[in-house]
């Protein structure tokens, strides 16, 4: 039995999975995953979709601020401009969607670029004002660009498709989006086991030191910002794939403040954070739903209260977690890992 | 040139109740060092209060509006009591995350209990204007004016003169120090919080009464008034009524002469722009104080 940590090489301290049996495990539920639109109802589909598009970019949001500890307000934002990238690219260029979706987050991240250059002089507070600032600036920009955004009333994205392969439907584009979710998840992890993604750790740490250390602080800052918001992007044009038409309602600032939420409640700096965080905040409203059609149904003016019990709910939900448990979901989970491990002979 | 002269004028109006709701930003960034995200859910919370206390309970005006402030006191010391004290030391991701999710709360239990409707907002004001020069002006905007700038030249004095302001300007300059000098910090900055509250449910009052009516739209001037703080520098009073006074200008200009070419909307974006201009030019703002630290 396994009593304690045992690494006794380097490459040991830095593996993914401490044994075989974690490895088997993941694979399995893989392979659950890929059987779920077998059985699963359109709702539950459509759930599943928005929660792994969630994923990606709440994980995009914790590489910038999780990791390099540059908050970011500029989610919504980022979101609108790979979900527009795709709306132009899909419907008016009408490309596959194996060029769209790289295109699109090719284009977030360059305009993530734009509003990563304050951050050579900003940082805290006063970056994350200027990112509230960007989030304003792309909002004007959809809602006024009309020959190109379609204005307020949005504009219709055509299916994902490739030759005669049209992902139409929740049970079609699962499988992109499953596929997507997996490679970038894969691609975060190892990230930061690289110099790059260290380079990123050693300046949310301290910025100074890092730059002593020789990590060019600026240009991996704006690399910070453009790999964050190339996970954004791709999470943009999946978003509008899997919706079919988007509109500057799909985008406001509430929904940067739930991915800022997710990567709190979920753990800052934390892959693993990143997911449990965007299950359990894009679950929340689905289940608060459940729950309020069954009181509805025996007082039907609970029916108008979903919106503000929703708002107050994710609310409390966040206050509670920051006051309680500041480190996340993931340290929770760790707790509950270690506990274990030694049972029953823990202490 | 009238046109010109009536831009200048709203902006004056709006622009005095921004100083006085960044003043409440101030208060607290300077005492505290949080930015919060939720005073525009104060102003909101303060002017529904008052409104139900004054048409639901048939308050007269004065004594709803009093029943106001004290309740929003004691608010804005519970918050601090029970959301913010438990994240002192914390990093300002959790601080800023914290007033966020504080306004998602308060924005919750404002439409729960009065809903999303528009309402109407009792006459404060006399109706009739009054002729200012060759400008015909609502006698609300000059009451409204009027009372911003009394409010001011109050908490001007507060800050220089009496024990409790000068307690808040120690702590300001330096916790440590405070606390040797036998200051209590949490006093201060529960006080802080409460100010900031009171503040803010002024500005709401006096910006529905102006408007004439209040739904939930209110909340959206405290990120309206970001821009505004970081203009007039985050920890200076006077920058904060400078800058409110600029802002509510310039964003009516932008209204008067934008808005046509681009089709509506430079009114709200106009002052987002200037603060990512100001924030790589000056990003302490035209009256804060400068952290000298190279990254």
């Amino acid at each position: 039995m396994r009593c304690g940590d045992f690494r006794e090489s380097y490459a040991e301290d830095m593996a993914i999975f401490e044994s075989a049996l974690p490895r088997w495990l993941l694979a399995l539920f893989l392979v659950g995953l890929l059987s779920v639109p077998a059985f699963a109802t359109t709702y539950w589909l459509d759930v599943l979709n928005r929660i792994f598009i969630a994923i990606i970019a709440a994980t995009g949001l914790n590489i910038v601020t999780g990791f390099t500890g540059l908050i970011s307000l500029g989610t919504a934002a980022f979101l609108a401009v790979g979900g527009y990238a795709t709306a132009a690219l899909a419907g008016k260029a009408n490309l596959p969607f194996p060029v769209v979706i790289p295109l699109a987050g090719l284009i977030t991240a360059a305009v993530g670029l734009v509003f990563g250059v304050p951050s050579l002089r900003l940082k805290g507070l006063y970056l994350a004002v200027a990112t509230l600032a960007a989030h304003y600036v792309v909002e004007f920009t959809v809602t006024h660009w009309d020959s190109m955004t379609g204005g307020v009333n949005g504009i219709s994205v055509p299916a994902a498709r490739l030759g005669a392969l049209s992902l139409g439907d929740d049970r079609k584009i699962y499988f992109l989006v499953l596929a997507l979710l997996v490679g970038l998840l894969f691609f975060a992890k190892n990230l930061f086991r690289t110099k790059v993604g260290k380079a990123f750790v050693a300046i949310r740490d301290q910025d100074i030191s890092a730059e002593v250390m020789g990590v060019n602080v600026f240009r991996y800052k704006l690399l910070a910002f453009a790999v964050s918001s190339f996970y954004i992007g791709v999470a943009g044009a999946l978003l509008a794939y899997q919706a079919r038409i988007i509109s500057p309602e799909n985008f406001p600032i509430t929904v940067a403040i739930d991915y800022l939420g997710m990567v709190i409640i979920g753990g800052l700096g934390s892959i693993l954070g990143s997911i449990f965080g965007a299950v359990f905040i894009t679950l929340l409203p689905e289940l608060l739903r459940l729950a309020n059609d069954s009181v509805a149904a025996h007082w039907p003016a609970a029916m108008g209260l979903f919106a503000p019990f929703k708002s107050i709910v994710f609310g409390l939900v966040v206050v509670l977690f920051l006051v309680f448990e500041p480190d996340g979901m993931a340290a929770r989970w760790q707790h509950v890992k270690n506990y274990w491990k030694l049972y029953p002979f823990s202490y | 040139m009238e046109f010109l002269l009536q831009l200048v004028l709203n902006g004056v109006v709006t622009g005095s109740i921004y100083s006085l709701v960044a003043l409440g930003f101030v208060v607290i960034y300077k005492s505290t060092g949080v930015l919060n995200f939720a005073q525009g859910e104060f102003m909101m919370l303060g002017a529904y209060v008052c409104l139900a206390l004054a048409v639901e309970y048939h308050l007269p005006f004065a004594a709803a509006f009093g029943v106001t402030i004290v309740f929003m006191a004691v608010l804005g010391i519970l918050t601090e009591r029970l959301v913010l004290r438990p994240m002192i030391g914390e990093p300002i991701i959790s601080l800023i995350m914290v007033t966020l999710g504080l306004s998602a709360v308060l924005k919750g239990v404002v439409q729960a209990i009065w809903g999303t409707d528009l309402r109407p907002f009792p006459n404060i004001f006399p109706a009739e204007p009054v002729q200012l020069g060759p400008l015909p002006v609502s006698q609300g905007y000059l009451y409204s004016t009027a009372s911003v700038a009394l409010l001011l030249v109050v908490f001007t004095l507060f800050f220089k003169f009496t024990r409790a302001g000068i307690a808040m300007r120690a702590t300001a300059f330096s916790q440590q120090v405070a606390l040797s000098m036998g200051i209590s910090v949490q006093r201060i900055f529960a006080l802080a919080w409460s100010i900031a509250a009171v503040v803010s449910a002024i500005g709401g009052v006096l910006l529905a009464g102006v408007r004439g009516g209040l739904d939930a739209a209110l909340a959206l001037f405290g990120l309206k008034v970001i821009p505004v703080v970081i203009l007039g520098g985050l920890d200076s009073i006077g920058g904060a009524i400078v800058g409110g006074l600029v802002m509510g200008i310039l964003e009516n200009l932008a209204g008067g002469y934008v808005d046509p070419l681009v089709g509506g909307g430079a009114k709200e974006v106009a002052p987002f722009i200037v603060l990512v201009l100001i924030l790589t030019v000056k990003p302490y703002g035209l009256f804060g104080k400068v952290k000298i630290e190279r990254v």
